[in-house]
């Protein structure tokens, strides 16, 4: 569905992204692996065309992205940090969403937005918002039109245990649907349950994209935290 | 494209900046009229004014607010949303409320005291300044990251069309005075928008006196109705370059 073929992309000195190629195949659930400043925000802003890479080209259902924006309708975007308008309240931010997504006639999937209880705080302003319901909103936005990519970026962090938990369940939900999911995130505890393969980066390079099962088997661990940290260590 | 210029619109109309900057403009034009007792030199007083405050506000705050927008670029360009819509938008948003500002402020005004051709002319400069100032902050804002830096910037490009441009080309003449620089003059009065600005009204209020050195060639060399007609087509210019400039940095700016 994704593949994305010898991408580069420097920031000044720092290669960000060195020689990346990998495809991501409809039905997967992918965790983007790696120590912080590997490049996974970079890998994910490109897919989505907000870096363009300086090499390189990443097609999205067989067609290159570059200079295209259709393709961004069966994305739902999760990021790392969102930033939202300051005087605009939630109400504002997702009405403007659905505003601007219109065409797409899939059904509005608000089960977040409700158990979230986001309701209760639909008029307040988005600068008067704590981290963690920002967080919400962001996660409300990208399950909001069921869209048949999901990529967030560090979705748990700043969640309390509740709405963490029903982020988790909901991302299960999405993945039995038969949906591309991929998820960067450090709690790699909470990661078992939900992925399928691990694609595990360093310092802007691809280390290993394997099944879950398979890594696994070749570490002899049962659990991803400990898999992850005999392969860091060795 | 309609829909994201309808949202930075009523974003704009909700700031009180464009609000105040209309009841200013409005204070100024009408306390002029009424000082003088000839519209004529209301107008001309006002031309001043106008060259100095349109391109001043009209620069720095449509720096600074797309600035202010990098929440709201952000959050469209991972939706499926062209670029150079997001980009247009603001333009066009900062364009048409400052344009309207304008013409509420100063055009009204005018119309009632002075609704002749140059009154005319007069506003229609004065839209003109709106939207190339406007154009030139997207440039500056487009090319720096860092939002000091792009304010200052914007700052300096302002200095340098009201003050610095002047200065330079009358450093230039005194220099050259022994060569014939009519063409030259010609040629320079187009490197600078307040410049056209000035030598489009002038020509139309038909006092050579003054006019000062640039624009008493600028008549001599094109005529009336043609001067009017290139100096509109200069700013055209002038809107399109930089907006087209910035729009071209910005498609490949990361995010």
């Amino acid at each position: 569905m994704i593949t994305a073929k010898n991408i580069t992309k420097t920031f000044g000195r720092v290669k960000a992204l060195n020689d990346i190629s990998v495809s991501f195949i409809k039905g997967e659930c992918i965790a983007l692996l790696g120590p912080n400043g590997c490049g996974k925000t970079t890998l994910i802003k490109s897919i989505l065309g907000m870096v363009v890479p300086d090499k390189g080209n990443i097609e999205f259902n067989e067609r290159p992205i570059s200079k295209q924006w259709q393709y961004r309708s069966s994305i739902g975007y999760m990021p790392q940090i969102g930033r939202y308008p300051d005087n605009m309240t939630i109400a504002n931010v997702i009405d403007m969403m659905k505003d601007i997504r219109k065409d797409t006639t899939v059904h509005l999937d608000e089960e977040l937005i409700a158990s979230f209880g986001l309701q209760e705080l639909m008029d307040k302003k988005m600068h008067t918002l704590s981290g963690g319901t920002r967080q919400k909103v962001s996660a409300c936005l990208a399950f909001l039109f069921s869209p048949d990519v999901l990529i967030l970026d560090e979705p748990t962090a700043g969640l309390d245990p509740v709405s963490s938990e029903q982020l988790k369940k909901k991302i299960v939900l999405e993945k039995e649907k038969g949906k591309l999911i991929l998820i960067t995130s450090h709690v790699l505890s909470e990661l078992d349950e939900l992925i399928t393969e691990v694609f595990y980066m360093q310092d802007g390079r691809l280390l290993f994209h394997k099944k879950l099962l398979e890594l696994i088997q070749d570490t002899g661990e049962e659990r991803l935290v400990k898999a992850i940290a005999k392969i860091m260590t060795a | 494209m309609k829909k994201i210029l309808k949202y930075v619109i009523v974003d704009i109309v909700q700031n009180k900046i464009v609000l105040i900057y209309t009841f200013l403009l409005l204070l100024i034009a009408l306390s002029v009229f009424n000082l003088e007792s000839n519209s004529a030199k209301g107008l001309l007083s006002l031309l001043n004014i106008i060259l100095i405050l349109v391109p001043l506000i009209s620069i720095i705050f449509s720096t600074i607010y797309i600035y202010n927008s990098s929440e709201f670029i952000e959050l469209l360009v991972s939706q499926p949303v062209k670029r150079k819509s997001i980009w247009l938008s603001l333009f066009g948003g900062l364009a048409s409320s400052l344009s309207l500002a304008f013409f509420i402020g100063a055009g009204i005004p005018i119309l009632l005291y002075h609704a002749d051709a140059t009154g005319v002319t007069m506003i229609l400069t004065g839209l003109f300044l709106t939207v190339v100032f406007v154009s030139i902050a997207m440039l500056a804002a487009g090319i720096t990251r860092d939002k000091a830096k792009g304010i200052g910037l914007s700052i300096l490009l302002w200095l340098y069309f009201s003050l610095i441009f002047d200065a330079l080309v009358l450093f230039f003449l005194f220099q050259f005075q022994d060569y014939p620089l009519e063409r030259a003059m010609v040629f320079f009065s187009f490197l600078n928008p307040i410049d056209l600005g000035r030598i489009q009204i002038l020509l139309q209020m038909d006092i050579s006196a003054l006019m000062g050195y640039t624009g008493a060639v600028f008549r001599e060399f094109f005529g009336n109705y043609i001067g009017v007609l290139l100096s509109f087509f200069g700013l055209l210019i002038w809107i399109l370059v930089p907006l087209m400039w910035s729009l071209k940095k910005f498609s490949k700016k990361d995010l």
